[in-house]
């Protein structure tokens, strides 16, 4: 077994773009937008950047995307994809290399420019070769058979269920109201979302991240020398990372209503942490709100609530803003839409600005830890990370 | 004596009523309904799920012939009998062909397959055949063409029905055509089409088949003919000289006339309630006539437990209107409407590579833990164990939804897409997409069986693969 990551990795800047339809700004407008933000914030000059790494999974291949926007000087650069953890993924391979004391100053940006694809929703991932006999199912169809799931298997009647999902849209919306990053920044009522039209049953739209563009950068170093950049900078105390192997769709006790890598990846990133109990210790979560459902699963298989209660505890108001752990209090894939390369480093943007007293209008008290997290692929089959942080 | 020795049948589950029909094009009301291949569905899917209803019970290796017959293949150039004989799982060292471009597509196979069995070729040969002629918006055919398929296993084993004579004639005539290019089926007017064609051939080969096998019409049980329309069939009776009764079911007034699979599906309702002893004539038209002298034996009790024709008249679904009939026959297209980026072909070398857990539905069972898994693994998912399976077919396994989503955007047809989860009997899950539903009857653990269909039919290219289906009973 290796060692912890924990207080040996510093966050000294970080950046995120406005996210949105940014119909006028391409992948190289994002990441010069994040990343001269974060050089900014570190107070760096780009030609401090020893290595980098770009986590997008479809604005680019290799790592030349980001060394044309940014000019940086023949540094090593990987790309990296892990679908929805994609730039968590990038953040964390950063976080690797400085650790492991090969570079002293890297960046870690991410980007995505979802909205030339043609489609409405997630889109244009096919790879090549496929027999395409299996019907394509996207996010929304994917996630919706865990509603329906939960529903059947806690014996909640679906409008009730409903109901839950609908509270949880409204509260990441009235987060991201205050947000001006943010694609969506309006406050919606419960009822508005319980009449919205019919996404993939038994999800609305309401129930639906957005489709946006974004991008989001971190500038890492060493604690010891981020002292020499400035006094609040962030450190990394866990990474957890877990990556299922179809385990749920091909073995038939599987559940649907609960996510296997979640569990096995909080509870990587908690020991690392040397968190005990997440829901005492923890101020904060940034998690992956595809669809509020996965919102509704991850409280519990992050140990937030506990199984088959996380309906109840949202109700309590308990991951309200301020409650007592404020859940997507950035206002969530809910209202920043999902460029898949960004969202993971916007995360543990937030998490930076409320460990920092930065948030403004969303500013918690005095939060001492903070986490993200991040889920790609399907109930059945999962890539997930969680990353916690804390000063 | 050579025979058959199984039969089966295959009507799609949605009706479409005439009325909905003359109501679009102002024509006079019509009695009756007629049965819709789903849009998913095509002659080969229909073959093999009539194929299926035939096998049930029947060791498949022991079957060494697949003949498929039909006028509407989905493909000029590429053996459909190939594709059924895959879905249906049989095996590789076997007798296949394609009978197509007549009406006497079903009797010919038939003949054929019997000739096989007679000449020590094969044993027993799986014939199916099935249709889905596409008549001209706002025409009479429109109104007469259904779709189904029918199956039968010719052998001479435990025969169920011999096939004491055969009579054949051909009849050089262009009374109803489809060239080459055609999308719809043609014909030269009424009066000819029934009096020249049909009528002349008719007459003139069932006159010279009785004087062959020294008999009289009245000598059957039941007759089994092929008739133009509703009204020909019914004067059937009164130019053969039999009694009404003797004359089966022509099959207009619920599932129309269904093309090279017609005969075949009225011999299917006439065996169903046929005794032993019966002797059944059969005569199917096309370009000719073909005439079976048929008896129908003990054996015939041991076959019964078959959908069949009746088991496939009901429960039905009706069509709600002639817009998603145009959608499914492609009449109107339902891609246009589409607001993405059209999809990519499939790959060729991807689906052949894949072809047992396509075609057969083929997963795999560890052989040191017992974990049924789909699709096939090389590795077991639960114990690890490297290449050491053993072939499960799951295409005939019961099946429970597990849960299940309804996708009202990524689709233009069949919204809302009812993808699922679907827990074999036995062990083993999948996910597919739900056909032949009403949304409002799914609901987790209800039961399913699958269906082989159509799926993804891009640049005119269809691909195959199972699909669930509530258990139809």
């Amino acid at each position: 077994m290796g060692q912890s990551i924990r207080d040996k990795v510093a966050i000294i800047g970080m950046g995120c773009s406005k996210f949105g339809e940014r119909w006028d700004s391409d992948a190289t407008d994002l990441m010069v937008e994040a990343a001269y933000e974060a050089y900014e914030d570190a107070g760096i000059d780009p030609k401090d950047i020893e290595a980098a790494w770009l986590g997008t999974v479809q604005s680019g291949m290799t790592g030349q995307p980001a060394a044309a926007a940014l000019k940086l000087d023949y540094v090593p650069i990987t790309r990296v994809e892990n679908a929805c953890c994609t730039a968590t993924d990038a953040f964390r391979n950063a976080v690797y290399a400085v650790a492991a004391g090969v570079h002293d100053i890297v960046l870690a940006i991410g980007v995505e420019k979802l909205k030339d694809t043609g489609w409405t929703g997630l889109g244009g991932f096919g790879l090549p070769g496929s027999s395409m006999v299996e019907a394509n199912t996207p996010p929304p169809v994917q996630f919706a058979l865990a509603a329906t799931r939960y529903s059947y298997h806690y014996k909640i009647p679906m409008d009730e269920l409903k109901r839950t999902l609908a509270r949880i849209a409204v509260k990441n919306h009235k987060n991201g109201a205050l947000n001006p990053k943010a694609h969506f920044q309006k406050e919606i009522k419960l009822e508005q979302a319980l009449r919205a039209p019919m996404v993939a049953y038994p999800l609305g739209l309401f129930d639906c991240c957005g489709v946006s563009d974004g991008g989001a950068a971190a500038i890492l170093t060493t604690p010891e020398l981020a002292k020499k950049f400035r006094d609040d900078y962030v450190l990394v105390k866990g990474i957890g990372m877990a990556v299922g192997g179809q385990q749920g769709m091909l073995q038939d006790d599987y559940d649907f209503v609960h996510f296997e890598e979640n569990v096995r990846a909080s509870q990587m990133a908690y020991k690392e942490a040397g968190i005990k109990d997440p829901l005492e210790e923890i101020d904060h979560a940034m998690v992956h709100d595809c669809f509020t459902i996965t919102e509704l699963i991850i409280t519990e298989d992050l140990g937030f609530a506990p199984r088959g209660k996380g309906p109840e505890c949202h109700e309590t108001g308990m991951f309200d803003k301020d409650g007592q752990l404020a859940i997507n209090v950035d206002g969530g894939l809910k209202c920043f839409g999902h460029p898949i390369g960004a969202s993971g480093i916007r995360m543990i943007y937030e998490v930076y600005k409320q460990l920092q007293g930065k948030a403004g209008p969303r500013q918690r008290k005095n939060p001492k830890l903070g986490l993200t997290h991040n889920l790609g692929g399907r109930p059945g089959s999962f890539t997930c990370t969680v990353a916690i942080f804390g000063r | 004596m050579v025979g058959i020795t199984s039969y089966g049948a295959y009507i799609p589950i949605w009706r479409l009523a005439r009325e909905v029909i003359s109501k679009e094009w102002g024509f006079p009301g019509a009695p009756g309904e007629k049965a819709v291949a789903n849009f998913d569905e095509d002659s080969l899917t229909m073959g093999v799920a009539a194929a299926l209803d035939c096998l049930n019970g029947f060791d498949r290796t022991s079957i060494d012939g697949a003949f498929f017959a039909t006028t509407t293949s989905p493909f000029l150039e590429r053996q459909a009998a190939v594709t059924m004989a895959a879905a249906t799982d049989l095996r590789r060292d076997i007798l296949t062909s394609d009978f197509s471009d007549s009406l006497r597509a079903g009797t010919q196979a038939m003949r054929a397959a019997a000739d096989a069995v007679k000449a020590g070729t094969a044993k027993s040969v799986l014939v199916a055949a099935a249709d889905t002629r596409m008549p001209p918006p706002r025409s009479q055919f429109e109104m007469l063409f259904g779709d189904a398929a029918a199956a039968v296993i010719i052998g001479d084993k435990d025969v169920a029905v011999e096939i004491q004579g055969f009579h054949t004639m051909y009849h050089e005539i262009s009374d109803v055509w489809r060239a080459n290019k055609d999308d719809f089926v043609k014909a030269w007017e009424d009066r000819f089409v029934i009096e020249e064609g049909f009528l002349r051939a008719f007459n003139e080969a069932v006159a010279d088949c009785m004087k062959k096998y020294k008999c009289k019409p009245a000598d059957f049980a039941k007759i089994v003919s092929y008739a133009p329309d509703y009204r020909w069939h019914t004067q059937l009776a009164k130019r053969l000289k039999i009694d009404e009764s003797q004359l089966q079911d022509g099959l207009f007034g619920f599932v129309g006339l269904t093309g090279c699979a017609h005969p075949l599906l009225m011999l299917v309702g006439a065996l169903e309630s046929a005794k032993p002893g019966d002797k059944i004539l059969l005569i199917s038209y096309g370009n000719g006539i073909d005439i079976f002298i048929l008896q129908v034996t003990e054996h015939i009790e041991k076959i019964r437990s078959r959908k069949g024709l009746s088991g496939h008249l009901m429960p039905k679904r009706n069509m709600p209107d002639y817009a998603t009939y145009a959608q499914w026959r492609g009449i109107v297209s339902a891609e246009a409407a589409a607001r993405r980026p059209a999809s990519a072909p499939p790959s060729s070398s991807a689906l052949w590579r894949e072809r047992d857990r396509i075609l057969r539905l083929h997963g795999g069972k560890c052989k040191n833990c017992g974990t049924l898994q789909y699709p096939p693994q090389r590795v077991c998912t639960r114990c690890r164990g490297k290449d050491n399976f053993e072939t499960v077919r799951f295409s005939d396994k019961k099946a429970k939804l597990f849960t299940y989503s309804l996708d009202y955007i990524a689709g233009s047809m069949d919204v809302p897409l009812a993808v699922c989860i679907v827990n074999f009997e036995g062990g083993g899950r999948m996910l597919c997409t739900m056909t032949d539903r009403d949304v409002s009857e799914i609901q987790v653990d209800m039961p399913l069986e699958m269906s082989f269909r159509r799926v993804n039919t891009i640049a005119g290219v269809p691909n195959y693969f199972w699909k669930c289906i509530p258990v139809r009973s």
